[in-house]
């Protein structure tokens, strides 16, 4: 027998087995070739810079190149309640003064400032002294540079200027949930009446999550019907859930403007019907009322559409054997028919809350102070105060959240099936 | 739906309120759109409808305020749609060519890493789009293509791609394999089997994949407001500044033609859609 289970060998008289794998491998490869140019493209357009922001969101170098001198002599600063000695004092003075040189010590001020209050004045001052010359290279530097303010005598001063020195810093996350480092090291919180950001992130998951309820109690029924109805009336239905789908989110955006204004249709019907009085219209738009009516129909199709795919494939004879076994309509529903729809409520689910959460268009247009959400907040730094490191931080926190939901999306459903209309 | 007549007082009642509860919802996702046809027509400045509109008097509507998009003097508008058509068909070419190939790759049953490379490829579809603005931005201001019609294409592309590789790898799931290799057998070398066997057969994917592409692009506001300087302005840009500062009815004269291309869309995307599912055996 074992002389049979001789290797088989190919025409070429290569055994089989190498031969398969060799054309497996040729298939692997011109499979992968396909795929590697949009693979490339993408890699080094998208995914390398979403490294790019992690990069600036903890880059903290701007000070560690500033002041080279300053820090190496910091090492040998032991004891860190007192006073630096001498050699620090001269090598922020020769830092300084190069930077003075070359215009950059307003910046070194300015990021100084934020660790510290007080610092724009103190280095303004040493500027000036630099400038006309009356600080004596050969004297004691220690003995001047405190003479010229009370603040460069104050350890605490000198104790922010370290604390700079590290080239990455995690602070910007620290300041995405209000809290900072402290003089001493430690994590604090920011004052309660200043923490913006917590509210904005609480804000954006309680608006994400009520939409999507909103979505889900609003495109259950309306899926259902479409998914039992005779197809010549549900095509023409589906109508309904497709051109809003198809549609420009600045068209809907624009539309829901005019419709929740105070002189809009919606008051003007409030008004009709007796609920408001006509010179008490209540104010629909720019607060939650609107980001939540807004996104609400917006976001409906992306719940329809995976909850009418999933309720197509369950076959009608289902509940009718439910009820025949003697399960009224409620229970034959709620025990047959709704626990074969769960995959299709946890991908529209997943699909309107991943969407919702990042939404940026519809918040800034109808939310105005009280509907704005962390995109929002992220498009401002972009923007307004041009702090990209901490826009980066806040997006990739954000980011964090959604490859979470993302990856659970991923285990409940599978991403392969996502279904577009 | 009619009731069969045996059915019970409650759950006639509560048939008729789930009735009322769709119906509700339908009207919820159509009517906004067609609040905007009429106050497009609207004579006069104000985005309510005047008494004249009301009563249907002929001298309320007016198309002014097309022929102010149309031919209004310091209108941006003229040159949004151009930018906006340019680079989403740039956009879409991208996509499709990028894309289909992709999913060519994918749908290979030899595709080595096939669930890791699949999530990096529709990653742009879940990323939020306030990130990969920002990302976007970074990468197109280090390259120097910001505020440049390329910058924008290459960005539209990122986010159009995804669909195409999704339409496309489900037409390819119904592909029978077997008919490329009979035409290689025949002879056929692979990029004519591609051509003249298996690009026929999955064009209602690539098509409505470039379709999803195009309407990315055409609609895409975030990325672009980062990256655009005036000369690349596009359609939703010029919404999006209009919504900002006033609300004009030339911008819903913008919004009714954009209605309507939605709706040319969406019908041609449905018959796709019928073809495609014809083709692949799947019978509703």
């Amino acid at each position: 027998m074992s002389s049979e289970t001789k290797q088989i060998l190919t025409t070429d008289g290569i055994p089989l087995e190498v031969s398969l794998k060799k054309a497996e491998k040729k298939n692997k490869i011109k499979a992968f070739l396909l795929v590697a140019p949009l693979l490339l493209f993408l890699v080094i357009t998208y995914i390398f810079p979403i490294g790019d922001m992690f990069m600036r969101s903890v880059d903290d170098r701007m000070v560690t190149n500033m002041l080279p001198k300053t820090f190496k002599a910091m090492e040998k600063w032991e004891n860190l309640d007192e006073l630096p000695p001498e050699e620090v004092y001269r090598g922020f003075y020769e830092d300084y003064k190069l930077l003075a040189e070359n215009q950059q010590h307003g910046k070194l001020g300015q990021r100084l400032n934020k660790e510290k209050n007080g610092f724009n004045t103190i280095t303004k001052k040493l500027f000036r002294q630099i400038k006309r010359k009356k600080i004596d290279e050969s004297a004691s530097l220690k003995e001047q540079i405190n003479k010229l303010h009370k603040r460069w005598r104050d350890v605490e001063y000198w104790q922010a200027i370290k604390r700079t020195a590290p080239p990455y810093t995690a602070s910007k996350y620290l300041k995405g949930m209000d809290m900072y480092f402290a003089a001493d090291g430690s994590i604090a919180q920011v004052d309660e009446d200043r923490r913006i950001h917590r509210i904005l992130w609480l804000r954006t998951l309680e608006i994400a999550f009520f939409v999507t309820l909103f979505c889900f109690f609003m495109g259950y029924p309306i899926a259902h019907l479409l998914a039992t109805l005779p197809m010549k009336y549900s095509n023409l239905l589906m109508i309904c859930v497709l051109l809003p789908f198809w549609t420009s989110l600045l068209v809907r955006t624009a539309s829901w403007m005019i419709l929740l204004q105070q002189q809009g249709i919606v008051n003007d019907f409030f008004v009709m019907i007796g609920l408001v009085s006509d010179d008490n219209r209540p104010e629909m738009m720019y607060n939650k009322v609107g980001t939540y009516v807004a996104m609400t129909q917006i976001l409906l199709p992306f719940m329809v559409l995976p909850l009418y795919s999933v309720m197509k494939t369950i076959s009608p004879s289902l509940m009718r054997a439910g009820k025949s076994l003697g399960g009224t309509p409620f229970v034959a529903f709620w025990k047959v028919y709704f626990p074969l729809t769960i995959p299709g409520i946890g991908a529209g689910c997943l699909l309107v809350f991943i969407l919702a959460i990042g939404y940026y268009i519809t918040p800034a247009l109808v939310g105005g102070a009280s509907g704005t959400l962390i995109s929002n907040q992220i498009a401002f730094h972009m923007k307004t105060t041009l702090d990209w490191s901490f826009a980066s931080a806040m997006g990739l926190m954000l980011l964090t959240g959604v490859l979470v939901i993302y990856w659970i999306y991923n285990k409940l459903v599978g991403v392969d099936n996502i279904k577009l209309g | 739906m009619a009731l069969p007549s045996y059915t019970e007082t409650r759950y006639r009642i509560w048939h008729y309120i789930y009735i009322a509860i769709c119906t509700f919802v339908f009207f919820f996702l159509i009517a906004p759109l067609f609040v905007i046809f009429p106050l497009s027509f609207n004579a006069e400045e104000f985005l309510v409808f005047s008494e004249g509109m009301k009563n249907l008097d002929p001298d309320a509507f007016s198309l002014r305020w097309y022929k102010d998009m149309i031919y209004g003097t310091k209108n941006p508008w003229g040159l949004a749609a151009k930018n906006s058509f340019i680079i989403a068909i740039f956009a879409t070419i991208g996509s499709i060519i990028l894309g289909t190939l992709a999913a060519l790759g994918l749908s290979s049953r030899h595709m080595p890493y096939k669930g890791i490379i699949m999530a990096t490829l529709i990653s742009p579809m879940i990323v939020p789009l306030i990130i990969s603005g920002v990302a976007i931005f970074f990468f197109m201001a280090k390259a120097g293509l910001a505020a440049t019609h390329t910058g924008i294409v290459l960005a539209h592309i990122i986010l159009g791609t995804p669909f195409v590789v999704i339409t496309v790898t489900a037409t390819l799931s119904g592909f029978d394999h077997s008919v490329t290799r009979a035409a290689a057998s025949l002879g056929s070398n692979p990029v004519n089997t591609f051509m003249k066997i298996t690009l026929p057969l999955i064009l209602p994917g690539v098509i409505s994949g470039g379709l999803f592409a195009f309407v990315t692009s055409f609609d895409e506001v975030v990325v672009v407001l980062f990256l655009a300087g005036l000369e690349n302005t596009t359609i939703p840009v010029q919404m999006w500044t209009g919504l900002r500062e006033q609300l004009s009815p030339t911008i819903l004269a913008v919004a009714t033609c954009l209605i309507l291309l939605s709706t040319l869309i969406l019908v041609s995307a449905e018959l796709l859609r019928r073809r495609s599912e014809r083709l692949r055996g799947i019978n509703r």
